[in-house]
C-alpha cells in the first residue's frame, strides 16, 4: 500500500513538470509583451523593467528561473497588481474557494450518492425519475442559468437568502452558490451511483446475503455499497477539476472574493503573470487530488494496487 | 410433412410477419434505425434540433432586422408583434431575434467544427496506438491520463487570453482539448480489432500498418464514434456558452447565445426577455442534442441500457 502510494507520488513529478514547461512556453509565444500599454514607455523604462524580471535573459534561463522560484513556492509578479505578487494573491482568495469548494463537493458526494442508491433500490419507481429528472436538470441547465434564477427567485422575489456577496461567511451567503456548484455533479454523481448499484446487487455474494435473511438495508450497507462505490471514486477526481471550473462562474456570479474572481479579471485585463501562475496553482491542486483519489481507490480495491 | 417449395415458401413468410419479421434479414444498423425510431424522446428530439438548424441558418431572411444594426425606434423595447421586434430588443437597439438566431447559428458552427477535430484527433490517436500497441501504447495513453487530470478549460481560457479572442482559435481549442474519452474509446475497439481475421489477412498480405489502420480498422469504428460525437456535441456547445458566458469567446457585434445569456442576466429585472429567450433556445438545443445522443447510444447498444 504505502509502495503504491509513493510510486503514484513519483508519477506525479513529470506531469507537473509537463504542465508547466507548456504553460511558459505557451506565454513566451504570445505576440507582444506584458507592458504594452496604452502609451509606448521610453525604451530605458522598458529595458529597466525588462531587466527587474528577468526578460532579457535567454528564453533557456528565463525558464530555470521560474522553475526554481516555482518551486520555492513563488509564483511569479503580477504585471497588474504592484503590491502583491501572484501567490499572495492566490493565498487571499484560497480560503473562500476552498470553502465553496469542499462544501459543495461534500454536498454532492452526500446527494449524489443517497439519490443514486435509492433509484438503484428503487429502480422504475418515483424516486428513480426524480433521479432521471435532477440529472437532466444538472445536465442541461449550465451552472450560468441556474444561478441567475435562483438568484432572482430566493434572494429578490422571496429574499430569504442574500443575492451576494460572502458578508460575514455565515452560512445563508454560502447557500446558493454552494447549490450551484454541486448540482451538476450530484447529478453524475447519483447516475454513477444508480449504475453501478444495480449491477452489484445483481451479483451473487448480494443473493446470497439476502438468503441469510438480513434484511435489506443491512445488504445495501454492509455488502452492496462499498464495491458500488468504486466507479464513484474514480470519478472524484476529474469531478474536483470540474468543480474548480464552475467555481469560476459561481464566484463571478456571486461576488465571492475567491481564486477563481481574480483568475477571471486577471484573463480579462490580459494579465499574463497572474493567469499563468493560477493556471499552474490550479494544476498542482488537481494532480494532487488525483493522487488522493488515486490512494483511495488503491486502498479500496486491492487489485489495483499490485498494477 | 411434404411441402412443395412454393407453399413452404409461403408459409415462411407468413411465419415471418406474424413475429413481426421482414422475409429479409435485417442489418444491425437497419436494427438499430428502427430501435432509435422507437424512442419518442429522440424522435421528438430530432424534429426540434430540425427546427432550430433551420431556423438558425434560414431565419434570418425572413425577419425584418439584422442582428447588428439598432433600430433607433425601438431601445430595451418587450416582445411585441407590431414592430417586428418578436423577442424584444436590447439595449443597444438590436433585434433580439436576430440575434438569438445568430447565436444559435456560431453555437451550431463551434459544436460542428469543434466536434469535427476531436474526432479526427481522437480516432488517429486511438487507432494508432491500440495498433501498435506495447510500449507506444502505454507512453500515449499515459499522456491522455496526464491530460485528463488536467482542468482543461483553463488551456482554452490561456489560449485565448495569449492570442486573442479568435472564433477560429476557438473552435479548434475546444475540439483539441475534447478528444480525450474519443481516443480511449477508439483504442479499446481497436485492441478488439486487431485480432480479427480480416485485419490478420491483411497483414498477411503485407499491407503498411497506416494502410490496414485507415483502410480496415477505422471504418469499423464508425458506430461507436458516431455515438461518442453525438454525445459530444452537447458538450461542446455547453463549454462554448460557459467561454463566452465568461467574456471570452466571440466578440461584438457577433454574438453567441453563451454571450446573449451573459447580457440577459444582468437585465433579467427590468428586461427579462433578454434572458429567457436566449436561455430557452440552450436548453432546447442542449435537451435535444442529449436525447438524441442517448437514443443513439441506446439504439446501437441496447445492452447498455
Amino acid at each position: 500500500m504505502l509502495s503504491y502510494a509513493f510510486r503514484r507520488l513519483l508519477s506525479t513529478i513529470p506531469v507537473l513538470w509537463i504542465a508547466v514547461t507548456a504553460c511558459f512556453f505557451v506565454l513566451r509565444l504570445a505576440p507582444g509583451g506584458p507592458f504594452d500599454g496604452e502609451r509606448s514607455l521610453p525604451p530605458a523604462i522598458l529595458q529597466n523593467l525588462a531587466a527587474h524580471y528577468n526578460l532579457d535573459k535567454p528564453l533557456i534561463q528565463q525558464y530555470l528561473f521560474y522553475v526554481g522560484d516555482l518551486l520555492r513556492g513563488d509564483l511569479g509578479p503580477s504585471f497588474s497588481s504592484e503590491d502583491f505578487n501572484v501567490a499572495q494573491q492566490i493565498m487571499i482568495g484560497l480560503p473562500y474557494t476552498f470553502t465553496l469548494g469542499m462544501t459543495a463537493f461534500l454536498l454532492a458526494i452526500v446527494v449524489g450518492v443517497a439519490v443514486g442508491c435509492l433509484g438503484a433500490l428503487y429502480q422504475n419507481k418515483m424516486p428513480d425519475y426524480m433521479l432521471g429528472a435532477m440529472i437532466l436538470v444538472g445536465v442541461v441547465f449550465p451552472n450560468f442559468l441556474i444561478a441567475p434564477i435562483l438568484q432572482l427567485v430566493f434572494g429578490i422575489q422571496l429574499a430569504w437568502l442574500p443575492v451576494g456577496g460572502w458578508g460575514d461567511g455565515s452560512l445563508k451567503f454560502l447557500v446558493l452558490p454552494v447549490i450551484v456548484m454541486a448540482l451538476p455533479h450530484a447529478g453524475r454523481i447519483s447516475r454513477i451511483t444508480r449504475g453501478s448499484m444495480i449491477e452489484v446487487m445483481n451479483q451473487n455474494f448480494i443473493r446470497t446475503a439476502k438468503a441469510k435473511g438480513i434484511g435489506p438495508r443491512l445488504t445495501v450497507m454492509r455488502h452492496a455499497l462499498k464495491p458500488a462505490m468504486m466507479p464513484v471514486v474514480s470519478y472524484l477526481g476529474p469531478a474536483a477539476s470540474y468543480l474548480l471550473t464552475g467555481s469560476l462562474v459561481v464566484e463571478t456570479i456571486f461576488g465571492l472574493p475567491g481564486i477563481g474572481r481574480y483568475f477571471i479579471n486577471a484573463a480579462l485585463n490580459r494579465d499574463y503573470g497572474m493567469v499563468l501562475g493560477t493556471v499552474i496553482f490550479y494544476m498542482i491542486l488537481i494532480v494532487f487530488l488525483n493522487l488522493l483519489v488515486d490512494i483511495v481507490y488503491a486502498w479500496l480495491d486491492p487489485k489495483v494496487r499490485n498494477r | 410433412m411434404i411441402l412443395n417449395p412454393a407453399k413452404r415458401e409461403l408459409l415462411a413468410a407468413e411465419l415471418l410477419e406474424a413475429e413481426g419479421l421482414s422475409p429479409e434479414g435485417r442489418s444491425l444498423t437497419k436494427d438499430a434505425m428502427r430501435r432509435l425510431c422507437r424512442n419518442k424522446a429522440a424522435v421528438v428530439s430530432m424534429v426540434v434540433l430540425t427546427l432550430l438548424i433551420l431556423a438558425a441558418f434560414l431565419g434570418p431572411y425572413f425577419i425584418p432586422h439584422n442582428y447588428e444594426d439598432p433600430d433607433w425606434a425601438a431601445f430595451r423595447s418587450p416582445p411585441s408583434w407590431e414592430d417586428g421586434h418578436y423577442f424584444g430588443t436590447d439595449p443597444n437597439g438590436r433585434d433580439l431575434l436576430a440575434r438569438v438566431l445568430y447565436g444559435t447559428r456560431v453555437s451550431l458552427a463551434v459544436a460542428f467544427v469543434a466536434t469535427l477535430v476531436s474526432v479526427v484527433i481522437g480516432v488517429l490517436y486511438g487507432a494508432i496506438s491500440g495498433y501498435f500497441g506495447g510500449r507506444l501504447d502505454s507512453i500515449m495513453m499515459r499522456f491522455v491520463d496526464i491530460m485528463y487530470a488536467l482542468p482543461y478549460i483553463l488551456f482554452v481560457i490561456l489560449l485565448m487570453v495569449i492570442f486573442g479572442r479568435n472564433v477560429y482559435l476557438l473552435f479548434a481549442a475546444i475540439g483539441a482539448l475534447e478528444w480525450l474519452t474519443m481516443a480511449r474509446i477508439v483504442r479499446g475497439q481497436t485492441l478488439s480489432l486487431k485480432h480479427r481475421e480480416f485485419v490478420e489477412a491483411a497483414r498477411a498480405s503485407g499491407q503498411k500498418p497506416l494502410k490496414i489502420i485507415t483502410k480496415h480498422i477505422i471504418p469499423n469504428l464508425v458506430g461507436p464514434v458516431v455515438i461518442f460525437a453525438a454525445l459530444t456535441v452537447p458538450e461542446i456547445i455547453a463549454t462554448e456558452s460557459f467561454l463566452s458566458y465568461l467574456g471570452f469567446g466571440v466578440q461584438e457585434p457577433l454574438t453567441s447565445l453563451g454571450t446573449l445569456i451573459s447580457e440577459g442576466t444582468n437585465a433579467m429585472e427590468n428586461m427579462p426577455w433578454l434572458l429567457i429567450f436566449p436561455a430557452t433556445f440552450l436548453v432546447a438545443l442542449l435537451l435535444s442534442l442529449l436525447f438524441i445522443g442517448d437514443g443513439l447510444r441506446d439504439a446501437f447498444d441496447p445492452k447498455d441500457r
